[in-house]
């Protein structure tokens, strides 16, 4: 048989905020029964769940699938946890969607998480060695090498600063809300790891997502709005090797291929209506333009600075306000796929790109050598 | 309600390391000999493998993102289509297993792996209880076993004699696997002779501490025929999860594995042999009596992970033994039975058959 059309039929988000005074389990429920109440479904509906999250070391729980199989009404059923560092919300997504389009399963639960406020990510990021540098430490000389090969105005980081947090004044549920952003608050921000300031660094928050996914037969039967995931892919390599270009990731790139490949899609900047996209650190929205082949090597930078990935733009890049908004880690790669299904379900709000009709998810982690990519459809088998 | 799968995949390769008390060397390492034994034995490149599904524990290794490590025993360059689970791989292997059942790519690896060595368990592993009224009583896998196992004997259904028999049954049998850590003619009497534990278990009742990795090689049926002379079919993967809070579940029962074969639409007394996750010997009396496996039914050959529990790998084992079993003509049908979580919390099911 071949493969099975699955779609997001309910979305659920808990707001994300620095520290959420709710427990794991009522953090994943919170989720879990919003997305459910999206899709009109109840928790017997639910045939399998995929959980995700981000290093169990954060909140000092070991695979939380266990104790968080209760407050997910897993009993008696399967569960699945996923693990890919960064990526895993994305991934986590696309596991779910595996168990409906291989016919297994006709209705997925999937839920990710993270609660920042319990431990010390920066600490953990550091692999829970003492002196850790984060993740912002990791990338910060990649960027730099993307500054000097593309010859990139040192503003551009700034604008996707601002950008996305002014995005995020339109998501209610988005941790920060900086009604005062501006390029001089940005640019005055404290030096955190150089290039990158404070203000284009992402926050640290407690939160989690969840999705519903069905086949055709569970969107007929729902009624509900249906973003139908059209295509997926997941690549990997290794972390560092001589040679390995950390700006044009091979895996980033070769992942991006496959999906557009596998969508019927030639020309992604004019065939995709809008991205959310992992941004962690203002600079990756032009390295992954770039880097995801939705433009030519250096030209991501020109994209950001002439507006294009302005909400009004014409490749509106992170709506929501992005993981610069809001970072639950685990929960993160999620979102971006969510809100991706939010957009061509027209259910995105007050940040809806007018008429967006096919939109991707994508995140990616470790040492930018995880991808995980979706991309969701307001029609089932669109043609290009 | 799980639906029947469409694509027939099956068992090309398998490869376990020993059941290592300490080994010494990084957890990639293991995996690496794992995979190049696999490709070694089926003649094909690295690259020619669709996809690759791993299973390992970031709390074993005692480092957050530990499993991104991994990737260089399995190999990712080029990229590598990938994905990992925080389980056991016996649940890489469901995850492989669905995806192939899309028809669209024909091989996928599943290794699972983990080190116990380096760390405490008895202190790591109560964090997979509730964390808030759980975790800080320090209850942990071998006091819920000693709990389950109070309870079968409370109940009627096993004696402690009962439990050494298993003990000293499996031990006899690892005599026979090269991979087994502890293995031993004992008899049932001079067990029981030993002190408690945690009673009404004894040392002897409890897995050895280890370090090891299995691997298996799956693919869709024409590239399964193509790569190797006898297939292991995959018949169903089936997994359940049970209540973490110990004080809701029956302890002498395991529900979760008999809804998994009920899903599956198995008759227990079908199969000729089992490897079951048999972490502690009580379990085997919940499993052989949930799971209806009939008294000729051959279980845990092996010696099975009461002779050596490579965390992270003990379910996938499982597999690859039933597979090792029934093409070495031991049998034709065969249960994998992997187990996550204290007291057999969560269950997963694989049937395997022989068979062109």
């Amino acid at each position: 048989m071949a493969r099975q059309q699955c779609a997001v039929i309910g979305i659920g988000q808990t707001k994300y905020y620095k520290k959420l005074d709710v427990s794991l389990d009522g953090l994943v429920r919170w989720a879990a029964q919003n997305a459910l109440d999206d899709a009109g479904l109840e928790w017997d509906d639910v045939d399998a769940i995929v959980l995700g999250k981000a290093p169990d070391a954060l909140e000092g729980v070991m695979m939380p699938e266990l104790s968080l199989a209760d407050g997910l009404g897993a009993i008696g059923k399967p569960i699945h946890r996923v693990h890919t560092a960064g990526s895993v919300g994305a991934s986590t997504a696309i596991s779910a969607a595996l168990l409906v389009e291989s016919g297994i399963y006709d209705t997925v639960l999937t839920v990710t998480y993270e609660k920042q406020s319990e431990g010390n990510a920066t600490w953990a990021l550091g692999g829970g060695r003492s002196g850790s540098q984060g993740a912002g430490g990791s990338f910060a000389p990649w960027i730099r090498n993307y500054i000097t090969k593309t010859d990139a105005p040192e503003h551009i980081g700034w604008k996707v600063a601002v950008k996305d947090r002014l995005n995020a004044l339109r998501n209610p549920n988005a941790h920060l809300q900086l009604h005062d952003i501006s390029i001089e608050k940005v640019k005055e921000s404290p030096m955190l790891w150089d290039p990158l300031r404070f203000l284009e660094s992402c926050p640290s928050s407690d939160g989690a997502a969840a999705l519903v996914l069905t086949n055709k037969a569970g969107v007929e039967r729902s009624g509900r709005p249906a973003a139908w995931v059209i295509a997926h892919q997941k690549r990997t390599e290794f972390t560092m090797f001589p040679g390995r270009d950390t700006v044009m990731v091979k895996a980033g790139v070769d992942c991006a291929a496959a999906l557009y490949k596998e969508a019927g899609i030639t020309n992604p900047r004019k065939q995709i209506d809008c991205a959310e996209i992992y941004v962690p650190f203002s600079w990756y929205e032009p390295m992954w333009l770039e880097g995801h082949l939705i433009t030519e090597e250096g030209d991501g930078w020109k994209m950001t600075d002439e507006g294009a990935t302005e909400i009004n733009g014409d490749f509106p890049v992170n709506m929501s306000g992005g993981v610069l908004s809001s970072n639950p880690i685990g929960a993160s790669g999620m979102i971006r796929c969510l809100e991706a299904a939010n957009q061509v379900r027209g259910t995105a709000g007050e940040y809806q790109v007018d008429g967006a009709k096919v939109a991707m998810g994508h995140a990616y982690g470790g040492a930018a050598n995880y991808f995980a990519m979706w991309l969701v459809a307001s029609e089932p088998s669109p043609s290009f | 309600m799980a639906n029947a799968p469409s694509e027939e995949v099956a068992i090309v390769a398998y490869a376990q390391t020993p059941c290592y008390r300490a080994y010494p060397e990084a957890e990639p390492k293991m995996i690496m000999s794992l995979v190049n034994q696999i490709l070694d034995e089926v003649k094909i490149d690295r690259h020619s493998i669709d996809f690759t599904m791993a299973a390992s524990c970031d709390y074993l290794s005692g480092l957050p993102f530990a499993f991104v490590q991994n990737v260089d025993g399995y190999g990712a360059w080029p990229p590598v289509y990938e994905s990992h689970v925080e389980m056991d791989g016996a649940w890489a292997l469901f995850e492989g297993w669905v995806r192939l059942q899309m028809g669209d790519i024909d091989t996928c690896l599943v290794v699972g792996s983990g080190k116990s060595s380096p760390g405490t368990p008895r202190e790591i592993f109560p964090l997979q209880m509730n964390p808030y009224y759980g975790a800080p009583l320090g209850i942990d896998p071998v006091s819920l076993a000693g709990l389950q196992a109070a309870a079968l004997v409370d109940a009627g259904k096993a004696t402690e004699e009962d439990f050494a028999q298993v003990v000293s049954r499996s031990r006899r049998d690892a005599l026979d696997n090269p991979f087994a850590q502890v293995k031993k003619d004992v008899s049932v009497e001079d067990l029981l002779k030993e002190p408690y534990f945690a009673q009404p278990l004894r040392e002897h009742d409890l897995p050895p501490i280890t370090d090891g990795a299995s691997a298996v090689l799956i693919a869709r049926a024409d590239k399964a025929r193509e790569l190797c002379d006898k297939p292991i079919w995959i018949k169903g993967i089936d997994h359940r999860m049970e209540s973490n809070n110990p004080a809701l579940r029956d302890l002498t029962d395991s529900v979760s594995s008999r809804i998994a074969a009920e899903s599956l639409g198995i008759d227990g007394a079908s199969f000729d042999l089992a490897e079951l996750c048999v972490r502690y010997s009580p379990e085997e009396v919940v499993l052989r009596q949930s799971l209806g496996l009939s008294d000729d039914c051959t279980i845990n050959k092996s010696g099975g992970p009461l002779c050596g529990h490579p965390v992270m790998a003990t379910g996938l084992a499982r597999v690859a033994e039933v597979a090792r079993q029934i093409r070495e003509g031991q049998g034709q049908r065969g249960l994998a039975h992997a187990a996550s979580g204290a007291a057999l919390q969560q269950n997963l099911l694989c049937v395997l058959e022989g068979g062109a």
